[in-house]
């Protein structure tokens, strides 16, 4: 059956786990294999029981079929020869016997590889959806602490490890046991001799397996090392090939890669070899003890030993033959199965990740003025924003306005609890203020708006916004009513229509365009191929960095948030483009909160309030000519004077 | 295709040869045995020669073991085929590769060459091992057990033709059409997991406008849509079996029903007909498993194709057939120079640029994004060649010289720049290798990173990790300037190469610059005016043309542009913190 994972696919992104180290030592394969079963069953119980079934009648009528064979030369051959008018009528009710098997067996094989394909490719559906699902839940730690390239390897490895174990290894598992144990009795019934002399055969093809089972490991490790140090050396080379060519270093970059490509091919022809040479080992032992069995059955059926027959010796031989097929099968599937219950553990372990938690009640409506001047709820949209805070102790519903009035007081906050990065911050912003955080990197910039839209939670201290406590908020919520704009702009593979329409999924297209105008977009977006509907792909790799940071400030533009956050937003946009988008975005936020992080001074200049961090602490804060008069780190940074910094 | 994959066998053509006829042989002796185990019932077993059936028996030990030899070699000589075949590709890719302009470069994508040299090699690996073992061997076992079958008995033998024409028949209309589907459905599947890394990457954003529903019903509906193609292509598959199944019972039957009349008649041994029920299974068998080769192997075709693309890539530029091996020194001069990434493209990059440079001077470009800044000097070193006029550097042409005599007297510092897996002291040893650590801490000092390097627990000897995420923006950028400067080049190029920098290290390098090396030719662009404005003389940069060219108090007085940014700017101090842009 051909394989999906046999196809070339470009694996976005960084790529795999890199050499996978030695073969993953399972905790409890059998806690993991009764977990995958019972995800398995969840869904297709019936399926598998009808599978199940199938298996049986498919193993039952090619029984049947052999046994016919004994009875063909026995029971309705020989006696026909030399008969003067030999009457076929016997053999042929016989045949239309056996045929009514075979149907079985036909219909049977054909039900159970059909349903097969269903419960496969419907659990690995359930796995997928199941895990991107519960991936999205996830806390913005995890992606923080996990490599990305590990994350992919759970959805393409893992799933096409399990893809195989489902539909190849588990049925055939099943089959080869029912067939071993069923043509095991079979060959009891018809001779005992010739069924230990068959055992003794079987034991020296599964011994002679795990020989070169053993060998090929050995070099099979070496092999996926080889395969991970080559992989990495030709993505760091690819990623930085223009760097060979500016430095002329192509020479010494083929040397590096000869050796590598050797080691590989090395490792890899030996462990292939072993692997290969499995196969013939396994049939020619096969055939070895077909002969045994054809001379000794031989003897037993010239001196009759038993009442043993040509025709038992006929259906024995064949007995034979299909007693070693499913062991060798069993033998070849071990691997399979090790790979992919090691490929469900991380899945299972993703799956088990617990989600980010939230326990915010404070949810976020619409909102209009009563006429007696209080705040009330309102279905449609109206421009105005409420917090509705349902009180927990008696139930009773105050709406507080939107006004994005942001306090930090005494915030102290570390991304492992034992290393405190953000000390005792105090923060207040009014509406309509822009406040703009300066400092070296690491010195808690990024951290600060972490912490604002809740993607991590502090340790000490309290957020408020509009007098409401951050942590009483639904999370969903609070993001609603803040617009971000990161450092690392991501877009999406989608039209750059879709992409800006991203931070408002109900947009027309005009309030899109709009958007881009505001955001200086517009004339670059005209001049791409296809406009507006011009496809984006690979994280917008066909636009240049500034282009990029353009589309995110539209997509937040169009957002229309009361409170907005702008991180480095503009770092690589050119003084002159930067000076109107930021006319635009004065525009658009005239009364709201906005908060600037840059380490260009022309974007911070104006702002209401800059405050000076250092090593997770505010160190000063005021509008830039305050800051200039006090002469102090801002001074020191506008100047360029860099003593005593 | 076939033809440029296969000039890279190269030495693997022995092993390639010989595994094929190993194979031929071992499917000679397994079409023997039953042939040898026919004789021992009919002659031996029918007839009470207990001497024949073990001579008989010894020959079909030896034949046994003759078959396990050769399923041996044939295995072994597989393996070296293919894995050296999959060597030799990976080699020849990566040879050519390194030949390759920037313009090649741009057309592949680095992710392109990287899954072309692995995945794509490995499904060729698999592709080439299978056609050596199986693609020969099964049509010779069909063969065999047709002329064996034939021999027993022409009349029975004939079913198996009927049978043989109708399984070949329907599998290949069964592939066909799974096939389509296959194709269909993986390109969708690749793009699943490509979205499920979008998101893993700009999970971020997804969280802040809370799109996590969406993105999840997104998904679900493309994972639906995955599921049903998978089950339709799968479904179809699902046939081949029962097919198969119906052929080599059908056989089994009229062999049954055909074979006791024969033997009744004594036109056929019980013996021979064992033998040829054995041959069906065989036959069929076989049948069934170049089926499923020629599905892997059409699909291992697109990954050949994607190999030849790469290996019958030339690159755009070439080096001279006489070069000039000696830059006389480091002015630069552009002759009407017009530059196009795609010759098709209507409007070109760079229009008509005339420019000329003294050897020695610092040349300070600065422009808004888009300008073509990059584009123009990428120009200096034949990154790319020029699409209409001339640059000289030197008073020559840059296109008569020796690219690797011409990159070595150009340095340049790209935008993008990359720091390679090893030590610092290996990373610096890029720019010269035979640089002594003396000279490489020279290097560091005129670019401002011996303070930091010396910070550092292992200083000069500290690993740098894969793409320098060990060190911050702005050291990556002062390694990649000190690289550069241990070439010891007639000219420098610095493209946006201290934008992570801080304002005060910006100015000392720029200082250093002036007094260390003088009579090195250095091009500065920046978006910072204070970067520049020191500069000789300043290039003001506007879609694609030249605006202004002169010094920093001229443009002042007469360029628009400049005189925008300066006072947008203020009066030198653009920047606060290091590394905030990184």
């Amino acid at each position: 059956m051909p394989q999906p994972s046999q196809t070339s696919r470009p694996m976005p992104g960084p790529r795999g786990r890199g050499p996978r180290g030695p073969r993953p030592k399972l905790e409890h394969p059998g806690r993991l294999c009764a977990r995958l079963l019972s995800y398995i069953l969840k869904k297709y119980a019936v399926h598998c029981a009808v599978v199940l079934v199938c298996i049986f009648l498919t193993v039952f009528a090619s029984v049947q079929g052999t046994l016919f064979l004994q009875t063909l030369i026995d029971n309705y051959i020989l006696p026909l020869i030399g008969q003067q008018h030999p009457d076929f009528s016997r053999l042929f009710s016989a045949i239309c016997r056996v045929a009514g098997f075979y149907l079985i067996g036909i219909l049977a094989g054909y039900a159970n590889t059909r349903l097969m394909v269903n419960v496969t490719q419907g659990t690995l559906r359930s796995l997928r959806d199941d895990l991107f699902t519960h991936m999205e839940e996830l806390p913005i730690r995890y992606f923080d602490t996990h490599s990305h390239g590990d994350i992919m390897s759970v959805y393409t490895n893992d799933i096409d490890a399990l893809r195989m174990m489902i539909s190849q290894s588990i049925p055939q598992f099943i089959n080869s046991v029912i067939t071993i144990v069923s043509v095991f009795v079979s060959m009891c019934m018809l001779n005992i001799p010739l069924t230990l002399l068959t055992l003794l055969m079987s034991a020296v093809t599964l011994a002679a397996a795990k020989w070169a089972g053993s060998l090929s490991s050995r070099y099979f490790l070496a092999q996926q090392h080889d395969i991970g140090a080559l992989n990495g050396y030709i993505e760091e080379m690819m990623n930085g090939q223009k760097v060979v060519k500016v430095f002329t270093h192509e020479k010494e970059s083929i040397t590096r890669f000869q050796e590598l490509n050797d080691a590989l091919f090395h490792s890899a022809d030996n462990a292939n070899k072993f692997g290969n040479i499995l196969g013939p080992i396994n049939a020619q032992i096969g055939n070895i003890s077909y002969v045994l069995c054809s001379i000794v059955g031989g003897i037993l059926a010239l001196g009759n030993a038993g009442g043993f027959t040509l025709g038992g010796l006929a259906s024995f031989l064949t007995f034979n033959k299909s007693f070693g097929q499913p062991i060798n099968q069993l033998s070849m599937q071990i691997n399979n199965i090790v790979m992919a219950l090691a490929g469900s553990e991380r899945i299972f372990a993703l799956l088990d990740e617990p989600v980010e938690t939230d326990n915010g009640y404070v949810t976020l409506v619409h909102a209009k003025q009563a006429p007696d001047g209080s705040l009330c709820e309102s279905a449609a949209r109206t421009g105005q924003w409420a917090w509705k805070h349902t009180h927990q102790a008696d139930g009773s519903v105050d709406y507080v306005e939107l006004r994005g009035d942001v306090v930090f007081d005494d915030v102290d906050f570390g991304y492992i609890p034992e290393k405190t990065v953000l000390h005792n911050v105090d923060l207040y912003a009014t509406p309509g203020q822009k406040i703009a955080f300066v400092g070296s990197t690491g010195a808690g910039k990024t951290t600060i708006t972490n912490l604002i839209n809740r993607f991590y939670d502090i340790q000490d201290g309290k957020i408020r916004y509009d007098g409401i406590n951050i942590n009483k908020i639904k999370k969903a919520d609070l993001r609603h009513s803040l617009g971000i704009v990161l450092q690392d702009t991501h877009l999406f593979t989608a039209t750059v229509m879709e992409n800006i329409r991203y931070g408002k999924l109900d947009a027309t297209d005009e309030e899109v365009i709009a958007a881009a105008k505001l955001a200086n977009a517009d004339t670059f977006i005209q001049q791409l191929p296809d406009g507006y509907q011009t496809m984006l792909s690979g994280d917008g790799a066909n636009l240049s960095q500034g282009q990029r940071q353009l589309l995110a400030i539209a997509r937040a533009a169009i957002a229309d948030p009361p409170v907005l956050i702008l991180d480095e937003a503009t770092s690589s946009i050119d003084t002159r483009t930067e000076k109107i988008v930021q006319d635009g975005m004065d525009k658009l936020m005239a009364g709201r909160t906005t908060f600037v992080i840059a380490h260009r001074l022309s974007t911070v200049r104006n702002s209401d309030c800059i405050i000076v961090l250092e090593q997770g602490r505010v160190i000063e804060r005021g509008n830039h000519e305050a800051l200039m008069a006090l002469r102090g780190k801002y001074y020191q940074l506008c100047t360029g004077n860099t003593a005593g910094a | 295709m076939l033809r440029t994959l296969g000039a890279q066998i190269r030495e693997f053509k022995l092993p390639s040869l010989l595994t094929p006829v190993f194979m031929v042989l071992e499917v000679l002796m397994e079409t023997i045995i039953p042939l040898l185990m026919a004789s021992i019932i009919d002659d031996g077993v029918e007839k009470g020669d207990l001497h024949h059936i073990y001579v008989t028996g010894i020959w079909m030990v030896l034949a046994a073991c003759f078959s396990l030899f050769s399923g041996i070699m044939g295995g072994v000589f597989a393996s070296r085929a293919s894995t050296g075949f999959a060597r030799n590709l990976r080699m020849a890719m990566f040879q050519n590769i390194q030949t390759f302009s920037f313009s090649n470069i741009d057309r592949f994508s680095t992710a392109g060459l990287v899954t072309r040299l692995t995945t794509d090699v490995t499904n060729l690996q698999n592709a080439y091992q299978m056609l050596l073992r199986m693609c020969v061997r099964a049509p010779i076992s069909i063969v065999c057990a047709m002329a064996m079958a034939f021999f027993i008995s022409p009349r029975l033998a004939s079913i198996y033709l009927v049978a043989i024409l109708f399984l070949g028949a329907v599998l290949t209309f069964l592939t066909m059409r799974a096939h389509k589907y296959f194709m269909q459905v993986f390109p969708k599947y690749d793009d699943l997991n490509a979205s499920v890394q979008e998101n893993v990457s700009a999970i971020r954003v997804v969280k802040a406008y809370v799109r996590e529903q969406y993105e999840k019903e997104k998904f679900t509906r493309a994972s639906r849509n995955i599921y049903h193609m998978f089950v339709k292509a799968e479904g179809i598959i699902a046939f081949n079996n029962p097919v198969m199944q119906f052929s080599v019972y059908a056989c089994i039957i009229a062999l049954s029903w055909l074979g006791a009349h024969m033997i009744v008649a004594g036109d056929l041994t019980t013996g021979n007909l064992m033998s040829l029920l054995t041959y069906c299974m065989n036959i069929m068998m076989h049948l069934m498993m170049l089926s499923m080769f020629f599905v892997m192997l059409t699909m291992s075709a697109a990954s050949g194709r994607r190999i030849c693309e790469i290996l019958n890539e030339t690159s755009d530029i070439q080096n001279p057939a006489e070069p000039d091996f000696e830059v006389p020194d480091g002015s630069i001069t552009f002759d009407h120079v017009t530059f196009r990434y795609n010759p098709a493209s209507a409007k070109p990059v760079l229009d008509d640029i005339c420019l000329s440079v003294r050897s020695g001077e610092t040349i300070g470009i600065i422009g808004g994004t888009g300008s073509s800044k990059s584009s123009l000097v990428n120009l200096i070193s034949r990154l790319y060649d020029v699409s209409e006029g001339r640059l000289l550097i030197g008073g020559k042409d840059v296109r008569t010289y020796d690219l690797t005599t011409l990159r070595d007297e150009v340095s340049v510092v790209l935008q993008n720049n990359v720091l390679f897996s090893g030590t610092i002291y290996e990373n610096l040893r890029w720019g010269d290798a035979d640089a002594t650590d003396e000279e490489c801490r020279c290097a560091c000092r005129l670019a401002c990173a011996d303070e930091f390097i010396e910070h550092l627990p292992d200083g000069y000897d500290t690993y740098i990790e894969q793409g320098g995420t060990n060190v911050s923006g702005g050291q990556k950028q002062r390694l990649c300037i000190a690289r550069a400067l241990l070439k010891k080049p007639k000219i420098l190029i610095l493209d946006d190469s201290t934008s992570a920098v801080d304002t005060a290290t910006d100015a000392r390098i720029r200082r250093a610059f002036a007094e260390e090396i003088p009579g090195t030719t250095k091009l500065i662009i920046a978006q910072r005016v204070s970067s520049v404005q020191h500069a000789d003389r300043i290039l003001v940069m506007e879609n694609g043309s030249v605006n202004g060219f002169g010094t920093h108090e001229e443009l002042l007085e007469n360029n628009e542009i400049y005189r925008y940014i300066y006072e947008a700017q203020t009066s030198g101090n653009g920047d606060f913190d290091e590394g905030g842009a990184a």
